[in-house]
């Protein structure tokens, strides 16, 4: 079954069973713990750690003048990112379905489809939550610039978000089980937080990998995230690449996504 | 393939006609065509990878049929997939359940699917559940999982639920719990099908049933007609209190034979066996004692059409592993 025909809105469900879901899924996630951790707790734990080392916080003449701290202030934004669409999204719906729990509620007057956008909702809002937290901190307690254009910053978290969660469902859409899932998602995830300068910072990478970088999803969300903290708005290429990954994965998920 | 459209019986809710399903170049469910009353609960008994499970997942929307026509409450289930699924509750095999919720928010999830659906409390109480209404999903027991499963089949109070090996892994005092709950499911006016492949289930809760072996239906009837169709016909054994003459009973038409094993009398016949031969014996001032009767089972019934029993040992006991089964038709 391919979810473009499944959805057939002749006879609707209560518009309740929606909140049910969201109500549900929600428990799942804070009873499962490590779903917040990774995905809310991980990159405020980092946070914390870089800006309680000094090197962190001295401006940089490699750096253009800035901190380490504040060059990792985006990417660690990108990372909750990351983190949420590659091991929130995609091992929960594969799980679902090798499970039998897509099929089951497909016999029921719930679309399934409604099951994913309550997956989406859920790990939209763990993202923003995380994406305030690592904010607030580094603004309030480590003394960061606050995003000079703060429509450009929404916007490029939106397009980020865009970008990895069609990954996530198109992985979501191509694993047959949980674990496939998640090693399919892990093959994703280091490369594309690699490219995001977690280990070397995009400044800092030689020339021919920063153009690399600029090509990934989350290489291109640093770099328009970087500039829409710096003031300037982003670069068009660096929107336009996510804007291609969430375009093209995203066609391909729905057009693959099987619920049983 | 002949379309048979009859005109709608109101009294009807599921009818199914010369339905046909292959999987690749195996044909897993062949020319089968039985209808199911109000009311009713209609069995669909068979050995693992007879074509039970295609057959009501085409019946419930979820496998469109090759061939044959389907009607449930006058729905096509291929087209009118959302007002089905409002009327039809359906349990599927081995399916699992967020193992992080509790009953109840389980149930409350369901629940809020369809319009008119059932107290959740209520219902807890119903299925022996009330005092696991806070239990987390995976802390159940095998026999909790499954009555909760039946109960989300139920909770829409459906006209027609589809209940498939509903009581499989179940040990046996819940299983008895379980026959009480479709019992009194169906008192409450919802039509049932049951697929199973316990022969004692469709005998205790089957109004009639369809034998099934290899993709096609042998014999459609109630048990007792099933069962006497393979001739074993019935038997009753009881203590008499005084002597009697064996040809008081062997004069009726039902009665077959009469054998006396120390003091007990194994009289063999047919039809309403029990009742001619109590009445016999009462009017000759003799009482019966223990009196046991033996019914031919499905079991005979299954053996004697198909000529194979109905349990086969080396079966994998999942269907959905029917194509590794070979005990497909080729095609």
């Amino acid at each position: 079954m391919s979810m473009a025909w499944s959805i057939r809105p002749a006879r609707v469900p209560p518009r309740a069973a929606f909140g049910e879901l969201l109500r549900t899924e929600s428990l799942i996630v804070v009873r499962q713990r490590s779903g917040l951790i990774v995905g809310i707790g991980l990159p405020v734990i980092l946070m914390l750690i870089f800006g309680s080392i000094p090197a962190f916080r001295k401006a940089e003449t490699s750096l253009h003048g800035l901190t380490l701290l504040d060059v990792y202030l985006p990417v660690l934004v990108a990372m909750s990112m990351n983190n949420l669409g590659m091991f929130g999204l995609p091992p929960v719906l594969a799980g679902y379905r090798e499970g039998g729990i897509l099929r089951r509620l497909s016999t029921t007057p719930l679309p399934p489809s409604w099951v994913l956008g309550a997956q989406l909702v859920i790990n939209f809002c763990e993202a923003v939550a995380s994406i305030v937290i690592v904010l607030v901190l580094g603004v309030a307690v480590f003394n960061l610039r606050a995003p000079q254009n703060p429509g450009a910053f929404v916007l490029s978290v939106l397009l980020t978000i865009a970008a990895l969660f069609s990954i996530g469902l198109w992985i979501a859409a191509v694993a047959r089980t949980y674990k496939a899932a998640n090693l399919i998602s892990s093959a994703f995830f280091y490369p594309l937080l690699f490219f995001a300068g977690l280990w070397v910072p995009q400044p800092e990478m030689p020339a021919a990998l920063r153009h690399v970088s600029d090509f990934t999803p989350l290489g291109a969300s640093v770099q328009a995230l970087q500039s829409a903290v710096e003031g300037p708005f982003p670069p068009a290429s660096s929107l336009l690449v996510m804007a291609g990954y969430a375009l093209v994965f995203g066609f391909v998920a729905v057009r693959t996504f099987k619920w049983e | 393939m002949t379309d048979v459209s009859d005109p709608p019986r109101t009294d009807v809710v599921v009818d199914v006609t010369h339905l046909r399903k292959c999987y690749e170049d195996l044909v897993a469910v062949e020319d089968v065509s039985f209808s199911v009353a109000a009311g009713e609960i209609f069995g669909i008994l068979g050995p693992n990878g007879a074509g039970k499970t295609t057959t009501v997942e085409c019946i419930t929307g979820l496998r469109r049929p090759d061939g044959g026509q389907i009607r449930v409450l006058g729905l096509n289930p291929q087209a009118d997939g959302a007002e089905l699924h409002e009327l039809v509750g359906v349990q599927l095999q081995s399916s699992q359940l967020p193992g992080l919720l509790r009953v109840r928010e389980i149930l409350r999830l369901y629940r809020s699917f369809y319009r008119d659906p059932a107290d959740v409390d209520e219902f807890l109480e119903t299925l022996g559940l009330a005092d696991k209404g806070n239990a987390l999903y995976k802390s159940l027991s095998g026999g909790q999982k499954q009555r909760l499963s039946i109960a989300l089949a139920l909770i829409g109070r459906p006209k027609v639920a589809v209940l498939d090996e509903m009581t499989t892994g179940l040990d046996p005092a819940a299983r008895r719990a379980t026959w009480d709950l479709i019992e009194s499911v169906r008192d409450h006016g919802t039509s049932m099908i049951l697929v199973t492949h316990f022969m004692d289930e469709a005998q205790r809760l089957c109004d009639r049933l369809a034998l099934v072996d290899h993709g096609r239906i042998v014999a459609t009837g109630t048990p007792g007609q099933l069962a006497e169709q393979a001739g074993g016909g019935k038997r009753v054994r009881f203590v008499p209190d005084k002597p009697f003459d064996d040809e008081q009973l062997t004069a009726l038409p039902e009665v077959t034979s009469v054998e006396r094993h120390g003091k007990h009398v194994v009289v063999q016949g047919s039809g309403q066996l029990v009742n001619a031969v109590i009445s016999t014996l009462a009017a000759a001032g003799i009482t019966a004692d223990d009196v046991e009767m033996e019914s031919a089972t499905l079991e005979d019934a299954f053996v004697s059409l198909t000529g194979s029993p109905l349990h086969d040992p080396d079966a994998d006991t999942d269907e959905g592993a029917l194509k590794k089964t070979g005990k497909l038709v080729r095609r």
